[in-house]
């Protein structure tokens, strides 16, 4: 395996690993203080025993998704010297800022974790409000960074050098407030239907019903809110993107030609050598529409883009296809979800609804996946948009392939071990929590 | 400014290897424990460490950030020639911080917590000995960054008799740090005595350890011995880390534990001091006799401005709030 190629596989695994975690790790904690304020306003005893369960479920996924995060923070440095050197500085302000919210992040966990009937209670719901709001700060800055190096500011770039940085200026970067908007709600809606999902599954099997109904109604509203805003913010970003960056665009619907008025494609299959798609559904117009608000602007295609330029323009087509693909579908299932809601049907009647959800699981984080890929090979073959190429910030050292093979082995069993430790929490419920069952 | 920031990196590195110094240490006391003590070491360590666990390891972050914020070049370069040793301690840092969530959070405790175990001991004394592998690089001179082939760019740099010894010395220190922790965290009498054993233990190791790193600054031509002896601070340092220690043992045998810790404490902080005083603010010595500066490699102003004021911002919201974690954990046990 070429050396490149493998430290940019090796950046994808960890990213796209830590994401999963991380994310988690910062929408739980909401869940959690949902049913926590529950438990200490009504007394029921199953909120306390589910804000429990999903407390040891946070302190797996925020431990698996502070190592993998101090993993990246060296991974930057150890796969892209080149881009540190210069980079360090002008877009570091974000996460210094992010290392304080994770800093508190970590303590407040503590205090969550052990504080159950040592701290006053309502100081204690607190902590686990701090934990969720610091998460979700940590994400908003990391995003912020990334925003950075698909939307460069902060500094002058003369004759190859990098001269009067202003590190506000680079993190209040043009593409932040869209990236994290985008992010944060696709974290919602992954987390939210993941664990609403899994509930629905126990629902469905009948054991501790009352128990997972509970749980899968909290985290239910919060996955299909987040599901229905989040196609305005794609709306921003989509149009945002074609303003700043044209080519990624171009790359995400395949557009080989600038045309105007611009058709959407919908699939499809890519031909890179060609430069050709078949079999894509067309909607005359429709892209001019999405991208400039306006049916008949013009679209600039990659013909408008040096050759040399061009993102791999079938993954980033196929990636953008999944994400809207899915996204659109759980859009459908949350317009659903809330029709049954408003209807005041009960819901454990409604096993076709429940066994969506079960079918939903996996689908929020393959599409938050996707995005990535968008975002991240859609910025190719810059690493520093229009600034430094990806190859040209890649470390000297030979190799690399064996690095990626082990961290590949590492990830792979860690997400092993933390499913099968999710399964046993799961499976563990009845056993814990029984005597709920029978107070109720 | 600048000196804000680089007070606040010295202080996360200090603080790195004190917190998480002593946590390594937990696992590598687990190491040498055996089996039969082992549930029970493992009882007072997780009562000891679980609360303040993942706070401990923050402080690496910190001082990596500031690394990369406001010495890029600090930190590329050790990125790039101490990559596989840095490659190494990651992995440690991954298995062990997984291992320890995993054992205690797994809701059935059947075989796999022998896995945990096992995968906790052994990346613990890994990660340990590795941090002090590279810290041990970083002034070794070994360095080489006009090399052009592999072995003298990515090997020799961290490969050599001194890195090593400083990294089983930082393996002793960190065991001492949580034998003498782990003392003052158990009431019962025979756990207080293992514990007791294990500090001694790991004091004569450590001196064993400190005499090799000695003789493998002398074969690899490390003017150590100078930076030690010869400068006041070095030799006041080491002065006092050395009275310390017989108070530390004195208080020892007295019964008093809780104030072991801070003399513990004390004792690395004078150490790490004795070592890296006479060639501050240099942070990495080089192969060719240069030595790469904190002062002169420090980056733009506006960004040292802002990472000065991110970081006191950052301490006035952090350390109130850690220090009442520590405080809320502590009280608990009176």
């Amino acid at each position: 395996m070429d050396d490149f190629i493998a430290a940019r596989s090796q950046m994808a695994l960890s990213l796209g690993f830590h994401i999963i975690f991380s994310c988690i790790g910062m929408v739980m904690p909401f869940f959690m203080a949902v049913s926590h304020y529950k438990w200490l306003k009504t007394g029921e005893e199953v909120y306390k025993n589910l804000t429990k369960a999903w407390s040891k479920g946070v302190a797996i996924f925020f431990a698996t998704g502070a190592v993998s995060g101090t993993m990246l923070s060296f991974e930057l440095g150890l796969l892209w010297p080149k881009f540190m050197d210069h980079a360090g500085p002008i877009f570091g302000m974000p996460f210094s800022l992010e290392g304080t919210a994770f800093f508190i992040e970590a303590i407040a966990l503590g205090f969550f974790l052990y504080g159950w009937n040592k701290l006053n209670k309502w100081f204690h719901w607190f902590t686990g409000m701090v934990v969720g709001v610091s998460g979700l700060a940590s994400g908003i800055l990391v995003v912020a960074a990334n925003a950075w190096m698909n939307s460069p500011a902060g500094f002058d770039f003369v004759n190859g050098q990098y001269l009067n940085i202003d590190p506000i200026q680079a993190m209040f970067n043009k593409a932040w407030f869209t990236q994290a908007l985008h992010m944060c709600l696709a974290a919602f809606t992954a987390t939210g239907f993941a664990v609403a999902g899994v509930h629905a599954l126990m629902i469905l099997r009948n054991r501790n019903a009352y128990f997972h109904l509970k749980a899968f109604k909290i985290a239910a509203v919060f996955a299909c809110i987040a599901a229905l805003l989040q196609p305005l913010s794609g709306d921003i970003s989509a149009k945002d993107v074609a303003k700043r960056q044209p080519a990624k665009l171009a790359a995400m619907e395949a557009l080989y030609k600038t045309e105007k008025p611009a058709p959407l494609l919908v699939g499809g299959i890519v031909n890179e050598k060609d430069k050709t798609v078949k079999g894509a559904i067309k909607i005359p117009a429709a892209l001019s529409f999405l991208a400039h608000g306006d049916f008949k602007a013009e679209v600039k295609g990659l013909d408008q883009i040096p050759e040399n330029d061009h993102p791999p323009v079938a993954i980033t087509h196929y990636a953008f296809q999944i994400m809207v693909g899915i996204g659109t579908l759980l859009l459908l299932v949350s317009l659903t979800y809330f029709f049954i809601l408003f209807k005041k049907k009960p819901l454990i009647e409604k096993r076709w609804l429940l066994k969506l959800f079960v079918f939903a699981i996996p689908l929020g984080y393959l599409a938050l996946e996707a995005g990535w890929v968008v975002t991240e090979v859609g910025r190719q073959p810059w690493i520093i948009y229009g600034i430094m190429r990806t190859k040209d910030a890649v470390t000297p050292m030979p190799g690399i392939a064996y690095s990626f093979y082990i961290f590949s082995a590492i990830y792979v069993s860690l997400s092993i071990i933390v499913t099968f430790l999710l399964y046993r929490q799961i499976k563990m419920v009845p056993v814990l929590y029984n005597k709920t069952e029978q107070n109720n | 400014m600048e000196q804000v920031v680089i007070t606040f990196l010295c202080m996360a590195i200090l603080l790195y290897f004190l917190l998480g110094g002593a946590d390594f240490g937990a696992g590598i006391i687990e190491l040498f424990t055996s089996t039969k003590n082992r549930s029970r070491t493992r009882k007072t360590m997780y009562h000891a460490i679980g609360p303040v666990w993942e706070a401990n390891h923050m402080w690496l972050i910190i001082a990596i950030v500031i690394l990369f914020v406001g010495f890029p070049f600090i930190y590329t370069t050790m990125s790039v020639y101490l990559h596989i040793p840095l490659a190494i301690m990651l992995i440690g840092i991954i298995a062990r911080g997984t291992a320890f969530v995993f054992r205690h959070y797994d809701a059935v405790k059947d075989d796999m917590q022998w896995l945990y175990n096992r995968i906790f001991r052994y990346s613990s004394f890994i990660t340990a000995l590795f941090l002090g592998i590279i810290a041990g690089s970083l002034i070794s001179g070994h360095i080489d960054t006009q090399a052009s082939d592999f072995y003298t760019a990515y090997i020799s740099g961290w490969l050599n008799w001194f890195s090593v010894a400083v990294g089983f010395f930082t393996v002793a220190l960190c065991g001492f740090l949580a034998a003498i922790y782990l003392i003052g965290e158990t009431k019962e009498y025979h756990d207080k005595r293992r514990f007791i054993k294990k500090a001694e233990f790991m004091n004569i190791a450590a001196v064993v350890f400190g005499a090799m790193v000695f003789m493998a600054a002398q074969r690899d031509q490390i003017p150590l011995i100078d930076w030690v002896f010869k400068s006041k601070v070095g030799l006041s340092a080491i002065i006092l880390a050395s009275l310390s220690l017989v108070l530390l043992w004195y208080l020892l045998i007295k019964g008093k534990t809780k104030i072991l810790r801070i003399l513990a404490g004390f004792q690395v902080t004078m150490i790490l001091l004795a070592i890296s005083y006479a060639h501050f603010p240099n942070f990495i010595r080089l192969k060719s006799g240069n030595a790469i500066s904190l002062l002169e490699t420090v980056g733009p102003e506006k960004t040292i401005y802002s990472l000065g004021l991110a970081l006191l911002l950052g301490s006035v919201l952090i350390l109130p709030f850690l220090g009442y974690l520590f405080y809320k954990f502590q009280k608990k046990e009176e």
